[in-house]
């Protein structure tokens, strides 16, 4: 009997040894895993960082202030990307312009007024899927039907409405979701002192939402400047060594909207012109523009995560 | 004594109008602004119409010229050439190469990351990594395009100094790494979605928090994170700059990823840089092939959708 006491111990102590292996054993896949998830997180900002370095190293010759002040010219180190910021600068303010009274526009109508019915059903589904349609998609519609359709040209015009379709959803999803998030207790304190619909909404709903509109334009605005492809779809010249007319003339009535209808380049169109280029020394000169393009953007983006940030802090209904 | 009522109802009548009117103003202005807001919101619906109207509408042109049984089988594209052949298929080869190599690198990494951002990490790295995905989905494609041609390919010539400049093998890869943040998202949204009563219930009977998101988080979750995979490959198929940098120009029917292949997006740009006249058959064929594009990720989009839409039913 003795004997056999001692052989069950023996096992259960085998056995606790073999548990506590396994045990350590899975402690330690905890870990492994961990790690190997933190590092394929990682991949995607180690890619960011090499990209923004290799960038930055090969561009370096072509950051001075001549590069921003010069128009793109066949000689690679004289060439520089004035008209390609103004136009892009010209093209956000249209794109600026529709997407954003637009875009604001549905998203109040879609959370305050819209009835459930499938009216609604319909527009809501055209929102989600418009969001998923590639870009190039918009430059094909803008070819059809701007450049040619409506005889708007390849135009700065054509191109500002065609990026302000393009990020359409994106400010029409950020406004309703920032309008979400406001308690029906404040449009109830509103109707109850006598405030129309309209007022509630421009003077308490608008107002909560400001926050969350701005990000969402920012996210917008940042995705339209790096867009390429509806821009070059919509056959916008690569080569222009001029800048559009001023928006403001010397006599009255002081602004004009001859600029709409020129012709331009923006910065991606230029970078991709001169990376198509064979003659290696172009490629300096993309290097540079994409990571003038790569510091847009970043900023725009952090300015946006920083502000919903900021807004999540401080509001506490 | 007539007269006095009378006199007595318009004063009534006169003292009610002025607000009465107000109030119909207010009215009229209520009801205006909604069909103002209302007009903004249709602009989605009048988007997708006329996308879907232009795209028929050109490519109706297209196919009278080219059947639509050449437009499936032959294989070769080369509608601007003088013996032009009108074969999808070598531009459908290309994308769907590209987007099987991003793909190959979104899916493991984007699911690993998924997990642990929603079964491993604590709140404060959740708090910093999320955000820094997001920088990453803002970079701008084209630099991506940039990194994939003059960085990628020539690291990759060195492991296979057999591979061209340009080839699918570096766009796709490229492809893959701006897709994992997508894919992490959206998985990480299904993940988190499995109510905690299922983890808790894992722990109790002794499984490590790996084995609880493999064997009971993951199952939970798959249908969401099948979504994920299928949203990314419309992602992958709709990518532009990437490829049309990156990959190569020379519509080719391969599914070999070593060498370089257009895809329907690259052939689009590479049309639409040229000067085209309008209404010519190669203006049409950027339709035909963007109508193809567009039904390609419209599918995938529907699938992803309605496979999202079931998990969060589940619960």
């Amino acid at each position: 009997m003795t004997t056999q006491t001692l052989k069950t111990k023996a096992t259960v102590l085998e056995n606790l040894v073999a548990v506590r292996a396994m045990i350590r054993r899975h402690k330690r896949n905890d870990i492994i895993f961990a790690a190997v998830g933190l590092l394929a997180l990682m991949l995607g900002l180690l890619t960011l960082l090499t990209l923004f370095l290799d960038l930055v190293m090969d561009g370096y010759p072509r950051f001075n202030l001549t590069f921003f002040s010069e128009f793109p010219s066949r000689r690679a180190a004289n060439a520089g990307l004035l008209s390609a910021w103004v136009g892009s600068v010209l093209v956000m303010i249209v794109t600026f312009l529709t997407a954003v009274p637009m875009g604001v526009a549905a998203g109040l109508y879609l959370e305050e007024y819209a009835p459930k019915n499938w009216f609604s059903d319909l527009i809501e589904i055209n929102v989600s899927n418009l969001a998923g349609v590639p870009s190039i998609i918009y430059g094909l519609l803008a070819l059809g039907l701007f450049v040619y359709g409506l005889g708007l040209g390849e135009s700065i015009l054509t191109a500002g409405l065609t990026l302000g379709l393009l990020t359409l959803p994106v400010v029409i999803v950020s406004t309703r979701e920032a309008i979400r998030g406001i308690p029906v207790a404040i449009r109830e304190a509103a109707y109850a002192v006598g405030a129309t619909k309209w007022q509630v909404v421009k003077d308490h709903v608008v107002k909560y939402s400001q926050g969350g509109i701005l990000t969402g334009v920012i996210i917008g605005m940042s995705r339209a400047i790096g867009e390429t492809a509806p821009i070059i779809t919509i056959g916008a010249l690569t080569f222009i060594a001029f800048l559009p007319p001023s928006p403001i003339s010397d006599v009255a009535p002081f602004i004009n909207f001859e600029w709409l209808g020129s012709g331009f380049t923006v910065l991606p169109i230029q970078m991709f012109n001169w990376l198509s280029r064979p003659d290696h020394a172009f490629a300096t000169n993309a290097a540079a523009t994409g990571a003038i393009i790569i510091v847009v953007t970043l900023m725009m983006n952090g300015t946006a995560i920083y502000l919903r940030y900021k807004i999540r802090k401080n509001i506490k209904w | 004594m007539n007269t006095a009522i009378n006199m007595q109802n318009q004063s009534i009548a006169l003292s009610i109008s002025p607000s009465l009117a107000k109030n119909v103003r207010r009215n009229i202005k209520e009801r205006l602004i909604e069909f103002i807001l209302m007009l903004a919101a249709l602009s989605a619906v009048f988007t997708t119409f006329a996308i879907v109207a232009i795209l028929l509408y050109e490519s109706l042109g297209f196919f009278k010229v080219v059947s639509l049984v050449e437009f499936f089988t032959a294989t070769e594209w080369t509608p601007l050439f003088e013996d032009a052949h009108y074969g999808i298929m070598p531009l459908v080869s290309g994308t769907l190469t590209t987007s099987a190599v991003a793909l190959a690198v979104a899916v493991p990494v984007g699911t690993i990351g998924a997990i642990y951002l929603s079964e491993f990490a604590s709140h404060k790295v959740r708090e910093i990594v999320k955000p820094m995905l997001e920088l990453l989905v803002g970079v701008p494609t084209i630099a991506f395009g940039y990194f994939a041609l003059l960085f990628v390919t020539p690291l990759l010539q060195k492991i296979f100094p057999e591979l061209p400049g340009f080839n699918m093998l570096g766009a796709g890869i490229v492809m893959g790494v701006m897709i994992v943040p997508y894919i992490a998202s959206v998985a990480e949204d299904a993940m988190r979605a499995v109510p905690m009563s299922m983890r808790e219930g894992s722990y109790a009977m002794g499984a490590t928090r790996f084995q609880t998101a493999l064997r009971v988080v993951t199952p939970a979750a798959v249908s969401g994170i099948v979504a994920a995979y299928i949203l990314a490959i419309s992602r992958a198929v709709g990518e532009t700059m990437v490829v049309a940098v990156a990959a190569g120009q020379q519509p080719t029917l391969t599914f070999n990823p070593m060498e370089g292949a257009a895809t329907i997006t690259a052939y689009i740009v590479q049309v639409a840089m040229g000067d085209l006249p309008h209404g010519s058959i190669g203006y049409q064929s950027i339709f035909a092939a963007g109508l193809v594009l567009f039904v390609l990720t419209l599918v995938f989009n529907i699938i992803g959708h309605v496979v999202r839409k079931k998990y969060r039913e589940q619960y």
